[in-house]
């Protein structure tokens, strides 16, 4: 509950500072916030799994989207910064959809 | 949606379980997820407004090198394209000259076979030859060999009385007179002829010609001369009927 009203509350903020993101961090944050998305579906997961881990959730989350920015910004000093931006988004998308397969099988037994 | 426990559900049900989770309480772990869930709303608000309102200037240096391939390559093929239509439109443009040039040529070669087939009235310097007959001797071949003595002399136009002569004019004898093209004439005869006057008018006169021969008839023969401005007027239109029989032949190679 508190996480879905923690989730209005950004969305609020979001719309009404609507800050600039710095230039800096442009190629970086979609790939943070997939990352982070991707986490969130693995908490509620584990959360219907009756594993959920409050230590895990937030380093899981902080890191995933941490090591996602980190990845994409390596590859953009190889060369390869789009091309890893989409292997990282491919990674987390699949990821994404087997968590919520799991969510589905847990809450509809299907 | 009901609590469903069947075999495949671990106990308690995953519903419960998601709402004891959901429950408000003030343990860290809920405060912690409520703040990092926070955190990916303001990042998703944020990048959707960004990805909204970004335009070349947020792009990385290969997208860019992406774009401006693209809109070289595109600028490429408009150019080749302005260039195929504008040789198009060159082709067009002397097409429709040459079409006036051919369009003019066509009308004046109307208008020469206008007059060879006397469709279309004409006028120019020539002869006017009156032939009075008061015995009504005059014969259809004394007309004839009239008409062929002025073609010889270069005639480029004949009108006997209210006919003009072409090539399929006919002359038969009627009764008192002449059927020029089946219409009756009678003296005198007004042959009005284009032409050069003087040629005309000699080669009526040569011995042995048509006015000895008019003349031993019993007929007179007149000429008069009107060179220049003035000349003479053929009037008189040949009506020209869809060929019956004859259709164009392909020329032989």
């Amino acid at each position: 509950m508190i996480a879905a009203v923690g989730l209005v509350v950004g969305v609020v903020l979001g719309v009404l500072l609507h800050p600039e993101v710095p230039v800096a961090l442009q190629p970086y944050l979609p790939i943070a916030v997939v990352a982070a998305l991707d986490a969130v579906f693995g908490g509620l997961r584990a959360v219907l799994d009756g594993i959920f881990d409050d230590k895990v959730f937030v380093v899981s989350f902080l890191s995933n989207a941490v090591v996602a920015a980190l990845v994409v910004y390596l590859g953009d000093q190889l060369g390869v910064g789009s091309q890893l931006s989409t292997g990282v988004v491919v990674v987390l998308g699949v990821r994404i959809f087997s968590n919520v397969a799991a969510i589905r099988r847990h809450l509809f037994n299907a | 949606m009901s609590e469903r426990p069947t075999s495949a559900t671990p106990v308690p049900g995953p519903w419960r379980r998601l709402r004891r989770a959901a429950a408000p309480r003030a343990t860290r772990a809920q405060v912690l997820a409520g703040v990092l869930c926070a955190a990916l709303g303001f990042g998703v608000v944020v990048q959707v407004r960004q990805t909204d309102t970004s335009g070349l200037a947020d792009l990385r240096e290969s997208d860019l090198v992406r774009i401006l391939d693209d809109t070289t390559e595109r600028g490429d093929r408009l150019a080749a394209e302005v260039q195929e239509l504008e040789a198009t439109r060159r082709e067009l443009t002397e097409g429709s000259d040459r079409a006036a040039a051919a369009e003019q040529a066509a009308a004046a070669r109307a208008r020469e076979y206008g007059l060879l087939a006397g469709t279309l009235p004409a006028h120019g310097p020539g002869i006017v030859a009156t032939i009075t007959d008061p015995g009504s001797a005059l014969r259809s071949t004394n007309l004839i060999q009239l008409v062929q003595e002025l073609r010889d002399s270069g005639a480029e136009g004949i009108q006997v009385g209210g006919t003009r002569v072409v090539a399929q004019t006919a002359f038969a004898d009627g009764s008192g007179g002449v059927l020029v093209d089946g219409r009756p004439e009678r003296s005198p005869y007004v042959v009005t002829v284009i032409g050069d006057p003087s040629t005309l008018a000699t080669a009526l006169d040569i011995p042995g010609g048509v006015r000895e021969t008019l003349r031993s008839a019993g007929a007179d023969l007149d000429v008069q001369q009107r060179p220049g401005e003035d000349g003479v007027s053929l009037t008189a239109l040949h009506a020209v009927s869809a060929p019956q029989y004859a259709r164009p032949a392909s020329p032989q190679q």
